[in-house]
């Protein structure tokens, strides 16, 4: 086991260099940062010359690469073009995501899971019907068409809710952001769950919990269960990462200063130090929940635990 | 005991034979596949909604004589009207002849990316895994670094700094960042087929790289491919949309309903009309989509259903 | 209970049993299917008898229903799309088909045990074998997890499984094909049931392994003195440690014989095809016999006798009437114990 995990960190440090280049890239090669700064204005050349030297951008890309990569490992993110610390920007932005993204993890883990064993085993049912249907409903309507009907049903015409989370916010506040950000990957859960459920209960081994006599609860919660939830857990953890790093349309309906919002805020007014450090800490949690999920899998799955 | 053997089935039995055998032919992968989605009203609903909507992305002019852009300030956020059923937005432009004008853009955006993304994806997964070895790892490495970067962060931050904004830019990002997916689901498909008999044999008796590949891989290791690409055909219009929708995806003058849908979410809550129409009607698109998808892979793939 | 009456009841369907109430007796069972291209019939009036010490071969080829017999009297169908239209299933005289579901669960397991084909595709993968064993006295006889786990290690001792102590942790992956099925035939046994139904125990196994598990499944039925019903397709299997066999055939039993007089002298064609079909050494060099044809589509069995576009002896009625099971007697009249067969033409075929 612990071989493993070594192998897979080391297997993990390529990818991560290699996203992250790209990122890099795509932000400090194709855009011209100091360019954008000055929007329409023409600058003095004289100051764009030495903002470059001071951004490293008079070196070749690969050595401002280098060089930012460095300043990470210290902690060092940079600062954005206003002077705040980008470090002090995710201070704020990641404990605020990592609030909702946990609330809509538990949204999938309770109501997915939940529903995808129950359609499971009630296949061909009313039930299983309409949870197939909802889901591909849920599955095909964008988030942020989602996120705006809830606000607007929820909290404008219906007033249950506050249509925008307040500066600080509470867990019951984030319950409305955290389905609208879980929504599609609840159904996912859901259908995953269920289609997981179906195979599983043609398995042979279920067939032997049977015959040994077995009570029914006994033959779903620790045969059927167990296996089914394998793939489930997979992609639970997996979301992990996709969520934080899909929250930019959630956080910007319901006005959440999260890491999205801030991301966003940094593309639009073209805030380069904050979008490259926002995005490759994502992609190290990306990375990390993979990891995760791999050495939980095979926890979960002894076959591959000695393969 | 030959005399047994010489004196079987007579008369009825021959007959019956035949009867039999028709009854049981074997039916092919594609031949079921399309048994099943016939008989499939998923199927049904979602082609009649699909050759709708590329019927109305076709020839728009067919459903509304407005012109999309022909826009009066003074009849801002106006609800329905005669002649105009689903009211104006901001600007003042037809919502209904911008909803029917927005087709086009997504439904250009889905089947282009699928196609690309199946084609490129495809063809390198395939190869990676027919033949193995540098380009094969190689690849895998690839993927795994495009896997890094999920679609809409890559997205965001790609086309805001490259400024584009035509449909062709977007589609050819999309294809960039998502033919890895494909890929691998290529890969490991053409490897479990590699390693079939059926192969091995054709090998063993002498047919050449190229009959093996297309006549005995391709067609048993497509499945899988198709299945993925018709599922993710309504993501990536979902996906272009919400491009749209941040700003960085589609821009003017390429109507796109993810652009109106953002800009009436400035002041859908006077007028929720100007939100509602454009929403619908990319939901319905890419319900179509993904229910065609469910069918096609419910079809393909007996053992999920 | 330990009368051991090798000859009796199997042609009579409606025999009580001379020694009491027989272990399980089948009557009349029919199952079928509802598949999308219309109603399988699977089983079509199934009757046999199994006393308490005996062993019952089942005979035939896939889809002949000797295994969804088996499923149907451990009440293990799917259902749907099983069905069970008719017939009844006498353990201990009590009809198990209009148990509850909890009644019959209690049966499961503890008084009837079921062996399965592929061992490793029949224990749990993800859960450890220890268990999967352990699991049988804890949920039967409230046994803790460590008592169990005792329990467990006794009974993969009791099985020859070497180590037992160190590999009772293991995963089912971890085993070879042969230690896997001790581990199922271990699991059936557990709490000494009445009956175990051993379906094609050994075909997935290399030969040499067979023939040690068959000969540890044949020496603890002895010892506990269960009934047993061995499934099987393979004829060198059953005539070393079965006592009574029926032939099964489009979900009929064809022939019922005791197991030696069976492959002296059959009275089905069927049979007969099956015996020749045994490659021999002493016709080396001859071509070997097969039976023409293929197994009958179970949505659309022939009418008459089934069997009838694959049998050399076919004549107009064997088109037409089905063959009830005749009793088979020697050319004297005299009664054949335990004999019978659905033929027309039963005569000819063991006297011919």
């Amino acid at each position: 086991m612990g071989r493993y995990v070594i192998r897979r960190l080391l297997q993990m440090i390529p990818v991560f260099l290699g996203t992250t280049f790209i990122i890099f890239a795509m932000v400090y090669a194709l855009g011209d940062p100091v360019a954008q700064m000055f929007g329409d204005r023409t600058p003095d050349p004289a100051t764009v010359a030495r903002m470059r030297h001071d951004l490293n951008l008079d070196k070749p890309l690969v050595t401002q690469y280098v060089l930012y990569m460095g300043n990470i490992f210290t902690g060092d993110f940079g600062e954005a073009f206003n002077g705040q610390k980008v470090t002090e920007l995710m201070g704020e932005a990641f404990p605020t995501t990592l609030q909702l993204t946990l609330v809509a993890i538990s949204l999938e883990i309770v109501l997915g899971i939940g529903l995808g064993l129950l359609s499971g085993l009630r296949r061909g049912k009313i039930l299983d019907n309409v949870v197939l249907i909802g889901t591909l409903v849920v599955i095909s309507i964008p988030v942020f068409v989602i996120g705006y009907l809830a606000q607007y049903f929820l909290a404008v015409k219906w007033n249950w809710v506050e249509p925008s989370v307040s500066a600080d916010p509470t867990i019951d506040e984030m319950i409305l952001p955290a389905f609208v950000l879980a929504g599609l990957s609840l159904a996912y859960v859901t259908r995953l769950t269920r289609t997981s459920i179906v195979e599983n209960m043609r398995a042979d081994y279920l067939r032997t919990a049977v015959a040994k006599g077995l009570p029914r609860r006994r033959v779903i919660g620790v045969h059927l269960l167990r296996n089914s939830l394998i793939p489930v857990v997979t992609f639970i953890g997996t979301d992990v990462g996709a969520l934080m790093g899909g929250a930019i349309v959630t956080e910007g309906i319901f006005n959440i200063h999260g890491v999205g919002y801030q991301l966003l805020q940094g593309v639009v007014r073209r805030n380069s130090p904050t979008v490259v450090g926002f995005v490759t800490v994502l992609v190290l949690v990306f990375l990390l929940a993979n990891l995760i999920v791999d050495l939980l899998y095979a926890v979960l799955d002894p076959r591959i635990r000695y393969a | 005991m030959p005399d047994l053997i010489e004196k079987t089935p007579s008369g009825a039995a021959a007959a019956a034979a035949p009867a039999a055998e028709k009854r049981e032919k074997p039916r092919s992968l594609w031949g079921d596949a399309w048994g099943t989605l016939r008989r499939n009203p998923v199927f049904i609903i979602s082609a009649l909604l699909i050759l709708l909507l590329v019927t109305v992305s076709a020839w728009p002019g067919l459903f509304t004589s407005t012109d999309p852009r022909a826009c009066n300030l003074d009849q801002s956020k106006v609800g329905s009207t005669s002649g105009h059923p689903f009211g104006f937005d901001i600007q003042g432009c037809d919502v209904y002849a911008r909803t029917i004008y927005g087709a086009r853009a997504s439904v250009t955006v889905g089947i282009c990316v699928t196609v690309g993304v199946a084609l490129l994806g495809g063809v390198l997964g395939g190869l990676a895994g027919y033949f193995g070895g540098w380009w094969d790892a190689l690849l895998s490495r690839i993927t795994d670094i495009f896997f890094g970067i999920p679609l809409l962060l890559g997205g965001l931050v790609f086309l805001s700094v490259i400024k584009g904004g035509s449909v062709w830019t977007v589609i050819a990002f999309m294809i960039a960042l998502s033919w890895p997916q494909i890929a691998r689901i290529a890969r490991s498909s053409v490897i479990t087929v590699k390693q079939q008999d059926y192969v091995q044999a054709a090998k063993a008796l002498g047919a050449s790289t190229t009959r093996i590949m297309l006549r005995h891989v391709l067609p048993n290791a497509i499945a899988p491919v198709i299945v993925v690409s018709t599922i993710a055909l309504g993501t990536y219009i979902s996906i272009e949309a919400t491009l749209s929708y941040l700003g960085v995806g589609l821009k003017p003058p390429t109507i796109s309903w993810g652009q109106d849908i953002s800009s009436a979410a400035q002041q859908y809550r006077n007028a929720p009309h100007m939100l509602l129409w454009p929403a619908g009607a990319l939901s319905l698109t890419v319900l179509s989509f993904i229910m065609l998808g469910d069918a096609v892979r419910d079809a393909l793939d007996p053992k999920l259903r | 209970m330990t009368t051991i009456e090798k000859t009796d009841s199997v042609p009579a369907p409606r025999a009580g049993g001379k020694g009491g109430t027989p272990l399980l007796q089948v009557r009349d069972l029919h199952v079928e299917f509802h598949t999308r291209d219309g109603v399988a019939k699977a089983v079509n009036g199934v009757n046999y008898t199994v006393n308490a010490g005996e062993t019952l071969a089942v005979l035939g080829e896939s889809g002949s229903g000797k295994s969804v017999t088996a499923q149907a009297i451990m009440g293990i169908l799917d259902m749907p799309p099983g069905k069970i239209p008719q017939g009844e299933i006498l353990f201990h005289g009590e009809d198990m088909l209009k148990m509850s579901g909890e009644q019959r669960r209690k049966i499961r397991g503890r008084k009837i045990a079921m062996i399965f084909q592929d061992a490793l595709s029949s224990l749990n993968p993800v859960l450890s074998v220890g268990y999967q064993l352990g699991e049988m006295f804890r949920v039967h006889q409230g046994l803790s997890k460590k008592e169990a786990k005792l329990k467990a290690i006794e009974l993969m001792d009791r099985v020859r499984i070497p180590a037992a102590k160190d590999r009772v942790s293991d995963y089912p992956h971890q085993f070879s094909g042969g230690m896997r099925q001790r581990i199922m035939i271990a699991m059936a046994l557990a709490l000494e049931p009445e009956l175990i139904i051993a379906d094609e125990p050994t075909t997935a196994l290399d030969v040499t392994v067979q023939a040690q598990v068959m000969d540890l499944l044949a020496e603890l039925q002895r010892e506990y003195n269960m009934g047993l019903i061995l499934i099987t397709h393979d004829l060198g299997v059953v005539a070393d440690v079965a006592d009574k066999i029926a032939v099964m055939y489009a979900g009929r039993i064809v022939e019922t014989a005791p197991v030696h007089e069976l492959y002296k002298r059959p009275a089905h064609p069927y049979t007969r095809g099956l015996l020749d079909s045994i490659p021999r050494l002493d016709q080396k060099g001859q071509e070997l016999f097969a039976i023409k044809g293929l197994p009958p589509n179970l949505l659309k069995i022939p009418t008459g006798c089934a069997f009838n576009p694959r049998c050399p002896k076919a004549q107009d009625i064997c088109r037409t009437d089905v063959p009830a099971l005749h009793t088979v007697t020697e050319q004297d009249g005299a009664e054949l114990p335990g004999r019978g067969s659905a033929c027309h033409f039963w005569k000819e075929t063991i006297h011919g």
